[in-house]
């Protein structure tokens, strides 16, 4: 560069430096009140939003740790429920319980996966009955847990397939009512294997259920596995239906799945609990209500390890 | 392998001149047209709907030759190779006529199966596309979903050998394939494709997305691939064409009756005669880039 070039160079960067900078800021500056003034408001109203929203929780929390922490030890899951507020445990119901979930994913996994294939692989949108089936399954997502109480008690108690009161008909009732969230869950996983995957297995020679198997399924596990923890999340917690369909209050002998011995779950044992006016039963309730809280954060933890486990970047 | 091909596309070409006039630009020396064609297409058109994207075309593509096949955007080229292995079905709305035989067989007649055609004509697409399994794992899919169990170990390295990719991977076959460069990638997936032993390879815009280094590796690779598959390449990359293809097809769009857009064949030859005599004067004009 010569030296006529640098000396221009220089002149020019110096140049703008005075005035230039004063109306590049006055474009680009922070202006006073105004804008800002409201921005800071709406902010100020989400912060309020979310703080009502987590009050609520933390009262609840506080409220069972308060009362129930007195409670807590492995006599809590190892005590059958009692007459005697004191002694009452959850052993029978947690075990009735874990009955329900898991006779419930061994029944909700296939189906659910199985719609959820064949509204996203196979069936043409342009279909009214494919449209019907969608809004359909949406839908059912937003159904109180209750009438699915009152469809099990109508159709899968007695009725139709006349089970009676075993544990089982709750377990079906119970996949019926996460069956829409299973389904939703395992769509949209299906959905984010990208189409280059599906066309790149197709040009192979691989025909459209081996894609499907060895390719698409195997890439949208891990959002599939979080629809279905979250499913049982919701499915744990859920007393309203069991109560229709025979979950008895006071149980003592480990429940039979197949059988109508009688059987009860621990929501319905909390909730059983809960409405006896003496404290020891109280305290019962909120330990029996930890102990839930417990189960559901540690299967929700699992959701997020899978998750990002075997997520994988497209 | 690979001087030996050189060799005899020295003797087998002597009137062409590697450089030419226009630019500078260097040319194949293309190989003689063979007489043995593997696909003959015959007044080929597809419709999106009722929309005709491609319309009567119709030429032969040759076999252990490389095709290019170039147009502007939208002229359908990447319609016309989906159509030598029914990658078009994919799409419902997706309509074929006229006929494309591939040995004498119309791809589209009643009987053929589609899922048996991509067995032999294997695809290698724009973007690469490994499957999201480790390395050995995508090579040996093809294989697998043919039910070979045995000798993989075998398959898996004679493809990568052949993609001239093994030397890079050999240590780490269990990693995913998503760990590999883009060029990689791309040869993996022409591994993956080598590996169920097509007959003719497909190649949808290869190195589009690809580097100047990557790219011209995997120009190479088609050379060397050329002595066992016949190789149909589209690509918007006109120096590409020049550079590798024997043999190349002008497509363009011209507006139809009806005003619809439509992409037909203008012109179809050897390479260096698309790109130094062309025959009609719109092929002229997109290979001295007055337009596209």
């Amino acid at each position: 560069m010569s030296e006529q070039e640098t000396r221009q160079l220089k002149g020019r960067a110096r140049l703008p430096a005075g005035g230039a900078r004063a109306a590049t800021l006055a474009g680009i500056g922070r202006r006073p009140g105004g804008q800002n003034r409201r921005n800071q408001l709406f902010l100020a109203l989400l912060y309020f939003a979310v703080s009502i929203a987590l009050l609520g929780l933390a009262l609840i929390l506080i409220d069972a740790i308060v009362k129930g922490s007195g409670r807590l030890s492995l006599d809590i899951i190892r005590n059958s429920p009692s007459s005697d507020g004191s002694r009452a445990g959850f052993a029978q119901p947690i075990l009735g319980t874990l009955w329900l979930i898991g006779l419930m994913i061994v029944m909700v996994v296939p189906v659910g996966l199985g719609a959820a294939l064949y509204l996203e692989e196979y069936a043409d949108r342009d279909r009214w009955h494919n449209r019907l089936i969608e809004l359909n399954v949406q839908n059912l997502a937003a159904v109180p847990a209750i009438v699915y109480g009152i469809l099990g008690l109508a159709f899968i108690v007695r009725g139709p397939l006349g089970l009676g009161f075993i544990l089982f008909t709750g377990s079906i009732t119970l996949a019926l009512l996460v069956l829409p969230m299973v389904i939703i869950a395992s769509r949209e996983a299906i959905r984010a294997v990208p189409p280059s995957i599906r066309e790149g297995s197709l040009a192979l020679g691989a025909t459209q259920w081996q894609t499907i198997s060895r390719q698409v399924v195997p890439a949208a596990v891990p959002g599939i596995l979080t629809g279905v923890i979250l499913a049982v999340s919701r499915a744990i917690g859920e007393a309203a239906p069991l109560l229709l369909l025979g979950a008895a209050t006071f149980v003592t002998f480990n429940p039979e799945p197949f059988s109508d011995t009688g059987w009860t779950a621990l929501p319905v044992q909390i909730f059983n609990y809960a409405r006896r006016p003496q404290d020891a039963f109280q305290n019962a309730a909120a330990a029996g209500i930890i102990v839930m809280l417990v189960v559901l954060l540690l299967m929700n933890s699992f959701a997020i390890w899978l998750r990002n486990r075997f997520e994988q970047n497209w | 392998m690979v001087s030996n091909i050189k060799a005899k596309r020295g003797v087998s070409t002597p009137h062409i001149a590697l450089k030419t006039s226009n630019g500078g630009k260097r040319f194949r020396v293309s190989r003689q047209p063979t007489t043995e064609a593997v696909f003959e297409v015959r007044g080929l058109s597809v419709f999106y709907g009722d929309f005709p994207a491609l319309r009567g075309v119709t030429l032969d593509i040759q076999r252990n030759r490389i095709t290019a096949i170039i147009g502007p955007s939208g002229c359908g080229k990447s319609t016309l190779i989906r159509c030598f292995n029914r990658m078009n079905d994919l799409v419902s709305s997706a309509r074929v006529e006229g006929e494309i035989l591939y040995h004498g067989v119309n791809l589209y007649e009643d009987g053929v199966d589609a899922v048996e055609v991509r067995r032999r004509i294997g695809m290698v697409f724009q973007k690469p596309n490994p499957f999201p399994k480790s390395i050995f794992d995508n090579v040996a899919f093809g294989p697998r979903v043919l039910g070979t169990k045995e000798g993989l170990d075998g398959i898996v390295e004679n493809a990568l050998r052949q993609a001239a990719l093994w030397d890079e991977v050999k240590d780490k076959l269990k990693q995913n394939a998503y760990s590999l460069s883009g060029g990689q990638q791309q040869r993996l997936c022409i591994a993956r494709a080598i590996a169920v032993e097509p007959e003719v390879i497909l190649m949808d815009e290869p190195c589009s997305a690809l580097d100047p280094i990557a790219t011209t590796r995997i120009e190479d690779l088609m050379k060397e691939l050329e002595e066992t598959y016949s190789i149909v390449i589209v690509t918007h990359n006109m120096q590409q064409a020049a550079r590798v293809a024997d043999m190349t097809a002008f497509l363009t769009v011209e507006p139809g009756p009806n005003g619809e857009r439509t992409g037909t064949l203008i012109e179809y030859d050897v390479t260096q005669k698309i790109f130094t005599k062309p025959a009609d004067p719109r092929t002229e004009e997109y290979v001295t880039g007055r337009v596209g």
